[in-house]
């Protein structure tokens, strides 16, 4: 059980910066994940923290000690790797028990920690056999107990669950959110699946090419995204952005996007006001777009209107490509709709869920 | 040759007109191409054309001869029901290596097993003719064997065999591990190992000629050119006779071996080196977190990844040992205690005149080493990636 923090850390491969500035400070028995596109950084983040991989800049603490220079195995951590790189040649118990042979634990004491991790995982059966022997499944489960075993004080897992079926992968998830409250422990986990990253994370960490976009809650990361790329990267379907003036007149303040004019809410005008006259950009996830016989009560509806594209139903939900003039956007509305492409719609946008961002800075205004 | 009737009609009148026919092309076609091949035969044995001409029709004759074969024996095969066709038609793919290999190996060995069985006079001639006057005055049983058993000098032989298949592939397999792992790592990797590959370009009757130089020596008043002693010298110490080391056999095989593992290690280093890199780096870094050091990784995680590997190399190095021949014969011809099994079948062959002594030893060489082909061919089969 440590704190872990990154201050400052860079990282170049040549002249090639893959890390820029990362500054992190997770909490003791917090559940981190790291998450953005393949090439983003995360792994190597963790590939530094592990000791895997070396730091150009700055330093990475583990507890209140700087490990820098600490070899891997000094660090108290224990890794999940995405291959799960379990031994080949060794059965299941010895793949768990190698890393506690290895640091000369006792051996009643490597038999009781190994069955007790094994029958969390409810792999006791299969203690006997080889990797070769064991499904997909099964193996993610070894390759976590060799980590558990060990009792670190940091738990790392890159991508652990990617290699699973996507039935597997549900359930997998549910249970490393109860061994991370079963045991208590820091995890930093690293995903380039959002699902994953909301479902279990205390706290999530969007990289995008080397930089922290923004560190927070599901729940504020999605209702309060820092920039354009975190609007963008969580949710999903993605976030609907439209270039748009703010205009004001008499007293009321507007989105003009040459082929729609949307209000904004009185209540949002005074956070605005700033933007009166320039361009920004409108931000609205398609979970904020209506139809308004369906649309629930609370909202602020504003019309939009265009043509429908495409219609995708997926049972639970209707998804609607629809076509705005110049612009398209995607709207997630009640399945009790009946729509064909080509019909001409009426929509509204929940204006308590807008987002404006700056145009240059790609910031949200808040 | 090609008639109406190679496809089988079915709207003729006279379907057994057709029936005929076919049969008939049948049993042609085959008798047309083994004649027109026969006749190449003729032609090459007889013929005084300039090389290259005769070369060139040698080319085409017996490629286009092959394909020919095949051709043939497949449309014949095809022709048949179709049940029948699937059964028989592997057979005309793998027949031709099959009977190869029983005429030249399987056959031989045979042969040798029973000359083996017969005194330096040989089986009777005409083979039935043994039956006919039993025992013929040549026939001695087993006792070949047992007398390669009893004999001091065979049983030297097989001790030098013995250090040859010890030494010989352990230090191949060692230096190969050893080299494989360092190179690795090193930034100098290719250069390395194109060197250390480069003496398997060698030939044994080479190599055991250029090692000759190397123990070569020279009156102490002339420089050595032989590196050996001219290391002595350059140390300070006295030039002497490699030889001289008669008076420490059996080690001096040790000196013969040496000149194998300079060969076999770029063998071994270059089929570890590809197994080493197979290793998914994943499992190496696992190995770190879990606090194995460098050492611990190799041994712990590397070699056990490779075992399939070292072993099929060190199997085939084990034969290869089994059946050392030109070595020897090149640097010692046997003498000084260095005789190994693959010399003494030779020698008691053809230079002792004793073949059914000297097939006696290549059949107990032979024995010695289906085992250990058996084994190498498993390891082949069983390889499993994980």
């Amino acid at each position: 059980m440590a704190s872990v923090t990154f201050k400052n850390v860079f990282k170049n491969y040549g002249d090639v910066e893959v890390i820029k500035d990362f500054t992190l400070e997770v909490e003791d028995k917090e559940f981190i994940i790291f998450v953005g596109p393949s090439g983003c950084g995360k792994s190597t983040n963790l590939r530094m923290l592990a000791g895997l991989e070396e730091i150009t800049a700055g330093e990475i603490l583990i507890g209140d000690r700087v490990v820098n220079d600490v070899p891997p195995k000094d660090r108290d951590i224990a890794m999940v790797f995405q291959s799960y790189a379990l031994y080949p040649h060794m059965t299941v118990y010895d793949n768990m028990a190698f890393g506690l042979k290895l640091r000369k634990t006792p051996k009643d004491e490597i038999t009781r920690r190994v069955n007790e991790a094994a029958e969390i995982l409810g792999i006791t059966e299969l203690l006997q056999r080889k990797p070769k022997a064991l499904s997909g499944g099964q193996r993610q489960r070894v390759a976590v107990g060799r980590a558990i075993v060990r009792e670190p004080a940091v738990f790392l897992m890159d991508e652990p669950l990617s290699n699973l079926d996507a039935k597997l992968r549900v359930s997998a998830r549910a249970e490393i959110s109860k061994l991370h409250q079963r045991l208590q422990t820091t995890f930093i986990y690293v995903t380039h699946d959002q699902v994953e990253a909301m479902t279990m994370a205390d706290r999530i960490v969007v990289l995008h090419a080397g930089i922290l976009q923004q560190a927070d809650s599901p729940r504020n990361l999605y209702n309060f995204p820092h920039n354009i790329f975190v609007a963008g990267f969580i949710g999903s379907p993605s976030m609907n952005f439209f270039d748009a003036t703010l205009v004001k007149e008499e007293q009321k303040m507007y989105l003009d996007s040459g082929d729609f004019r949307i209000e904004v809410p009185s209540d949002k005008m005074e956070t605005y006001k700033a933007y009166i006259g320039k361009q920004v950009i409108f931000g609205i996830r398609p979970e904020d777009v209506h139809v308004p016989q369906y649309a629930p009560v609370d909202i602020t509806p504003a019309p939009i209107s265009g043509s429908i594209e495409i219609v995708e139903l997926l049972g639970s939900e209707l998804i609607l490509f629809v076509n705005a003039g110049s612009n398209s956007f995607v709207a997630k509305v009640d399945t009790r709709y009946e729509v064909k492409p080509g019909d001409s719609v009426d929509l509204v946008c929940n204006m308590k869920n807008m987002h404006i961002f700056d145009k240059e800075t790609e910031l949200a205004v808040r | 040759m090609q008639t109406t009737e190679s496809h089988p009609s079915h709207n003729d009148t006279g379907g057994m007109a057709a029936l005929i026919s076919r049969i008939a092309l049948a049993v042609i076609t085959p008798l047309i191409i083994f004649y027109a091949l026969y006749q190449g035969f003729l032609f090459l044995r007889d013929g005084d054309s300039p090389k290259w001409a005769m070369t060139l029709i040698a080319i085409i004759w017996g490629v286009g001869g092959v394909a020919a074969l095949y051709w043939v024996f497949n449309w014949l095969v095809e022709m048949l029901p179709l049940a029948w066709m699937q059964r028989l038609q592997p057979f005309v793919f793998v027949g031709p290596a099959l009977a190869i290999l029983t005429w030249y190996l399987a056959f031989p060995a045979l042969r040798t097993f029973w000359i083996s069985l017969f005194d330096r006079g040989g089986p009777p001639e005409q083979f039935l003719a043994t039956f006919t006057s039993w025992p013929p005055d040549s026939w001695v049983g087993l006792q070949n064997y047992t007398s390669i058993f009893s004999e001091r000098l065979m049983r030297e032989t097989f001790r030098n065999n013995l250090m040859w298949i010890v030494f010989g592939s352990s230090f191949s397999v060692a230096f190969g591990l050893l080299i494989a792992i360092l190179a690795d790592r090193s930034r100098w990797e290719k250069v390395a190992k194109s060197l250390i590959f480069l003496p398997m370009a060698i030939s044994f009757v080479g190599a055991g000629v250029i090692w000759n130089f190397m123990y070569e020596v020279r009156p102490s008043s002339v420089p050595q050119i032989g590196l050996v002693n001219a290391i002595v010298v350059a140390l300070g110490g006295e030039a002497h006779p490699w030889p001289a080391y008669t008076a420490i056999s059996p080690w001096n095989n040790l000196y013969l071996i040496v000149i194998v593992v300079w060969l076999q290690v770029g063998f071994s280093m270059v089929l570890f080196s590809a197994a080493l890199k197979g290793i998914p780096e994943e499992l190496k870094e696992a190995g770190r977190v879990d606090g194995a050091g460098e050492m611990r990784i190799l041994s712990g995680i590397m070699i056990p990844y490779i075992r399939g590997t070292i072993i099929t190399v060190w199997t085939t190095i084990v034969i290869f040992t089994l059946k050392i021949f030109d070595v020897v014969w090149v640097m010692t011809g046997g003498q000084f205690g260095t005789e190994v099994i693959a010399t003494q079948f030779y020698r008691q062959s053809f230079v002792a005149r004793n073949p059914g002594y000297g097939s006696a030893i290549a059949i107990i060489l032979l024995i010695a080493v289906i085992p250990v082909g058996i084994y190498n061919l498993r390891q082949f089969q069983d390889r499993e990636v994980f």
